[in-house]
Formats: structure tokens, C-alpha cells, sequence
């Protein structure tokens, strides 16, 4: 049963309505249930669930990453030179036990997207987890507590966002060499930024609010504020951003393993092997088009899931079902 | 006449029989903002006692929400500045505590409920959730289901049906009314000596303030907490209080009992208000209105506030403010011309 994803839901949208009703209005006393909330909320999530960009996110970056030696019985990192540079299957050449082809040094094409998947998922994920954590920290801080702490966080978030990525990574690449340290590090500093920026909004908007009055007339400390309520209100947007920046680090560790500045040969991170087959892109066109595939379905879906769960989490729009 | 007007404005000269609960002394919060400085409270002294509900009156913007978060000591930083005068909290002035001590203070012996009830609760958590959290911030070591014991208690003395269920509810899925009810029962977690509740039946339909106004009353007799009560509508300083002060332009200008102030108003400010209410008594066209505005709290006349606005003010009122008139040992008037009655227009 599809619908459109803002639609509210009709009166007979099923089950998960009468369950809420039913238990809502079930008798009191020391028998009467709670409504257990997870429930029609968890139906109304799968109903609506953007089914392909999470198939495509699960099949594309996540499964392969986990079981990449499971998956593929070849190694990313050495090929056969008597098979290189053959075709997909299903061009004349081409065989079924290189199902994407091979490069220029034999190796499998689909391995190597596979074992790609994996440096793709360690780094956003890593990057992601530093960023989110330094940025929301700094953020809140910045918004709750305004004055000074709030000039220092936005001063440094202006300056972060204003540095060119690339020249960044080139320079920190040719002092200390290309590695993945360097790149997570590289990743972190330039997206903790849009985190900070994000949460200091949000957290300005919160510290306003009424409950948080009501909770510092009680007599709760600032940081039993900033955990209680300020944390949990902007806990959707910072599910909803690291979502989308995932795509954006995917799409960043790519740019820069291309120009040389990230993950460094012959780890078969997408970006590189883009840049590899770049010479060979009239006659090997496979060499370059798999990865690039890969990129692109994996950053749309996280955007298309990103915006998806945007929408979903908004209380706003949830209160109107 | 002389005799009975006293020139010191800082002690109430009312004979107090047994020790108030608050006492505020020359209070002075000002704002300070890039168009000037705002004298939002300017001078502000009244006693309460326990079990004793106090209404605050006046227009928007005469400096009574001002007051009531300077006397938690949560005026908007860094505009609002307090810079004078004592908050007595049964006889230790709170305005010159550290705020670690001040902080321990809120909630527990002094507490506060906000004026719209659908703000004043955290959407992402339940009830329940947040009752407990609340019957925590001031004792670590309370297990969940001795707070969750308490929160069914506290929902219980502010008469919000199957306590039980409500826990497991979320703000959004409450009436305005039930809300306000929980905020108070929130309030009263600590059993405080003093409430603030400012503006508490503004957002809620009339029969609801009735009935909020109701539970209030309740709440001190079973409590003997001490409540201020700040409202820009008299009906609900009718319903509700013992006694009433009158703002006006960040000072009081009047107060006593309320029967008294009803009865018997002594200042002109007071009278107009009063004229202003519908009523059911007396037949009228329209709502009577007190001509002009309030002066800006940043540019305020040298003498009587009101002078401006006052139709019966005569030119002492323009030049000097005027001393504190006994109306009666517990009805103070501040007007060069409470002792004549009635007052001749200028």
C-alpha cells in the first residue's frame, strides 16, 4: 500500500490507529496498560520506509563492507596480469568469473568496489562520529551559553567553512604523507563545522524555550539542561545532518583519493580507483564507470534517505498524523 | 494629614503580626539596552506571608514579569541587571547568595509556573519522564520508582484523573488545562515556600481558569505555600487573592486586601483599571479606557507616573512623586490625593 510520503493518514489507515485508540481509552486502574508507543509508531515507519535508497545503501555500502572477504574470493590488492583488462561479463571477452571486469594489473573490478565499500563506510563513519561529536559539543555550548563562548565557536566556524578542503588536504598530504589517519583527521576538520552551525541554531531556539525556563526555575544546572532538553530536541536534526554528511564524505574521501591527497594506491577506495582508470577511459570505460556507479547511488540514496528522515522526524509534520 | 504619610519607602509600616515568608526591599531591576535604559522594576517593596496568595496587576509591560523573575534571580542576561535593594527569603537575602546556593534554592523553596502550559513542558518526553526528572534535580539519589511514586502523588493533589496513565503520556496528547496542572504539580515537587505563578490562566479558557484558579487556592490551604499570583486581570485577583498590588511603570501603586482595593480604590490608576473591566452589574456601551499609553519605562516622568494619563492630577503630581498614603493599617495608596474623596477633576 503506497502513499505519498506527506500525506496524512487516512481514518482507516489499519491497525496501528485502532491499537493507539483502543489502548487509550481503555479503562483506568492499576491494570490498565500504558499505550506501548513503539508500536503504531514503528508500523506507520515501515509502511513508509524509502525502500530503495535503503536497499541500495544496505546492498551498495554497508553488506559489502561487513563480509567484503565472504563476498569475493579474490584479492583486491592482486590480480592476475594474464587477465587484465577484461571486459564485463557481458561484452564480447568478457567472463563470468570477473563479473565487472579487471584493470590494468588484472584485478577484480567488483572485489575492488566491494573492498571500496569498506573504506568508504570506515572513514564517513569515522569522520562522521568526530565531526558530529566536536561539532554538537561546540555547538551547544555556543548556543546555550551565547556571549564570548558563542563569538570564539562562530568565528572558528566561519574560518573552518571558508578553507578550501582541497589545498587543506594537499598541503597536510605533502607534509606528512597521504594515509588514513590523515584523511579522517582532513574529513573531521572541514564537517564538524556545518554540526556546530546546526546545533547552535537549534540550541538558541530550545534555550528559549519555556521548558527550559521551567527547568532552571526548579533549579536544574546548566548542564542537566543542555543534557535533558537541549540534547534531546536536537537529537533529529543530528541524525538527519550526519545522514546526508555521510554522502558528502563519501563524496570528499573520493575527490580527494582522486587527486592523490587521500586514501593512498593500491587501497581500492572508490575515488582511487576512478582515478586509475582515468587513462583508460576510451578503451577500459569499465575501469572508471563501476566505482563512479557505486558513488553515485550510495550519495544519492543517503540524500534521498537524509531528506526522507528529515520530514519523518519533524515534529511538526508528525503531529499533524 | 501629614502625619500619616511616611516618607521611608522602604519598610512597609504595617504591623506585621508574625514574620513574612518573602519580603521584598527597594527592589531595582534595570534593563540595559542600546535604545537606553529600562526601568522595569524601580523600587518595588511588598511582604507575603505563608498560605497568603498575592495578585500582581497591571498593563503589559509595567514590569511584573520582570519583578517575578528577578525575585528567582532569572532576569534575561545580560540586558537585565539588578541593582538594588533585598529579597528576603525568610530573612536571608537572596540576592546576595551565590548562584550555586541560589540554584538550590529554585525549586525547592521557591518556585515558579510559566504563563503558556503547551511551552512549558519538553515535547520529546513523557509525563512521567519528566515528573521524575523533576523530583531529581535536587536529590541524586531518589530511585525511579520512589520518584515515579511521588509524581502519581503530586498528580494526584492537582486532580489530574488516572495519574497512572497520564505518566505514560506525551505533552502534545493533553489539554491546555491538564498541562497547566502537571506544570503546577511539577512546581509543588519540593513543597516550596513561595509560588510564583505568573500569568498562569492567560493561555487557558475561562471555565479551565476558574478551575486552575480553584486548585491554586487548594493548593495553599493544604500547603500553606505562599503564592504570587501575577495577572493583568482583575477578575482573577477577584477569584482568587487575599491581597493585591498594583503596578504601574515598574512601581506599586497601590495595594491592600482586596476587598478593600475593590471596594475602595485609592488610586486613580487603580479606579481606571477597575472601570475597565466588563461587568455584568452595570450597563454599558462600551469598555471604558484609560486615555494614552503607558510612559516608556526609559524616559518616565519626573513626578506621578500616571500624571500624564491621570484626569484628576494637579501639578505637585508632575513634579514630585508622591509618599505612601495609609488608607487603612493594611491599605497603602501611593497618590498626593488618596485623603480626598472623592477626587475633583483638575
Amino acid at each position: 500500500m503506497r502513499r505519498p510520503r506527506t500525506a496524512p493518514p487516512p481514518p482507516d489507515a489499519g491497525l496501528s490507529e485502532l491499537d493507539a485508540g483502543s489502548s487509550r481509552d481503555a479503562p483506568a486502574g492499576p491494570a490498565a496498560r500504558a499505550p506501548r508507543w513503539p508500536r503504531p509508531g514503528l508500523r506507520r515507519l515501515v509502511r513508509r520506509w524509502p525502500w530503495l535508497p535503503i536497499l541500495i545503501i544496505l546492498f551498495v555500502l554497508v553488506i559489502p563492507a561487513l563480509f567484503a572477504p565472504l563476498l569475493s574470493p579474490y584479492d583486491p590488492l592482486r590480480g592476475t596480469l594474464a587477465d587484465r583488462l577484461l571486459p564485463p561479463a557481458w561484452l564480447d571477452g568478457g567472463t563470468w568469473s570477473h563479473p565487472l571486469g579487471t584493470d590494468k594489473q588484472g584485478r577484480d573490478i567488483l572485489t575492488r568496489v566491494i573492498y571500496g565499500a569498506r573504506i568508504s563506510l570506515i572513514v564517513s563513519s569515522a569522520a562522521i562520529l568526530i565531526g558530529a561529536v566536536l561539532g554538537s559539543t561546540l555547538g551547544l555550548l555556543a548556543g546555550y551559553f551565547g556571549g564570548a563562548v558563542d563569538r570564539v565557536v562562530s568565528w572558528l566556524v566561519d574560518t573552518f567553512m571558508s578553507l578550501p578542503i582541497v589545498l587543506l588536504a594537499l598541503v597536510v598530504v605533502a607534509v606528512i604523507g597521504p594515509s588514513f589517519v590523515t584523511i579522517i583527521t582532513i574529513i573531521s576538520v572541514t564537517i564538524w563545522s556545518s554540526f556546530a552551525r546546526q546545533v547552535r541554531g537549534e540550541t538558541l531556539s530550545v534555550r528559549e524555550s519555556d521548558y527550559v525556563a521551567r527547568s532552571r526555575v526548579a533549579g536544574a544546572s546548566a548542564a542537566r539542561i543542555l543534557l535533558r532538553h537541549v540534547l534531546p530536541n536536537v537529537t533529529n536534526t543530528l541524525i538527519v545532518l550526519a545522514t546526508l554528511q555521510v554522502g558528502v564524505v563519501i563524496l570528499e574521501e573520493s575527490s580527494l583519493s582522486f587527486i592523490g591527497a587521500g586514501i593512498p594506491r593500491p587501497q581500492p577506495s572508490w575515488g582511487v580507483m576512478v582515478a586509475e582508470g582515468r587513462d583508460q577511459i576510451t578503451t577500459a570505460w569499465w575501469l572508471t564507470f563501476f566505482p563512479g556507479l557505486a558513488i553515485l547511488v550510495v550519495v544519492l540514496s543517503l540524500n534521498l534517505l537524509g531528506d526522507w528522515l528529515r520530514d519523518f522526524l519533524d515534529p511538526k509534520l508528525r503531529q499533524q498524523e | 494629614m501629614a502625619s500619616t504619610r511616611t516618607h521611608d519607602t522602604r519598610h512597609d509600616p504595617r504591623p506585621s503580626p508574625d514574620r513574612p515568608v518573602l519580603e521584598v526591599l527597594d527592589l531595582h531591576t534595570y534593563l540595559f539596552t542600546r535604545w537606553g535604559t529600562t526601568r522595569a522594576v524601580d523600587g518595588v517593596s511588598f511582604q507575603l506571608h505563608a498560605g497568603e496568595m498575592l495578585g500582581i496587576v497591571g498593563e503589559s509591560g509595567c514590569g511584573k514579569s520582570m519583578l517575578a523573575l528577578s525575585l528567582v534571580r532569572l532576569t534575561p542576561e545580560p540586558a537585565a541587571r539588578i541593582l538594588g535593594g533585598q529579597v528576603l527569603l525568610e530573612g536571608t537575602d537572596l540576592l546576595s547568595l551565590p548562584e550555586s546556593r541560589m540554584r538550590k534554592l529554585r525549586g525547592r523553596e521557591i518556585s515558579m509556573i510559566l504563563q503558556d502550559p503547551h511551552q512549558s513542558l519538553n515535547p520529546v518526553f513523557s509525563i512521567g519522564n519528566q515528573m521524575e526528572e523533576a523530583a531529581r534535580v535536587h536529590e541524586r539519589d531518589v530511585s525511579r520508582p520512589e520518584a515515579r511514586r511521588r509524581a502519581v502523588e503530586l498528580l494526584k493533589t492537582v486532580h489530574v484523573p488516572a495519574p497512572e496513565r497520564r505518566l505514560a503520556s506525551y505533552p502534545h496528547e493533553l489539554s491546555g488545562g491538564m498541562k497547566q496542572r502537571v506544570v503546577g504539580a511539577m512546581a509543588m515537587t519540593y513543597r516550596p515556600k513561595v509560588l510564583i505563578a505568573d500569568e498562569p490562566t492567560t493561555a487557558l479558557d475561562v471555565t479551565i481558569q476558574a478551575q486552575y484558579l480553584k486548585l491554586l487556592r487548594e493548593l495553599k490551604e493544604q500547603t500553606g505555600v505562599a503564592i504570587i499570583l501575577i495577572t493583568h486581570d482583575f477578575g482573577v485577583i477577584a477569584e482568587a487573592c487575599d491581597r493585591v498590588a498594583v503596578m504601574y511603570a515598574g512601581r506599586i501603586v497601590e495595594q491592600g486586601p482586596v476587598r478593600d482595593i475593590f471596594d475602595r480604590p485609592r488610586h486613580p490608576y487603580t479606579r481606571a483599571l477597575l472601570a475597565s473591566r466588563p461587568r455584568r452589574d452595570v450597563a454599558m456601551e462600551r469598555l471604558a479606557v484609560i486615555e494614552g499609553q503607558p510612559p516608556s519605562l526609559t524616559d518616565l516622568p519626573l513626578g506621578c507616573r500616571f500624571a500624564p494619563r491621570c484626569p484628576y492630577a494637579v501639578d505637585r503630581c508632575r513634579e514630585q512623586y508622591p509618599d505612601p498614603y495609609q488608607v487603612s493599617p493594611a491599605h497603602t495608596a501611593w497618590c498626593w490625593r488618596s485623603e480626598e474623596q472623592p477626587w475633583a477633576p483638575r
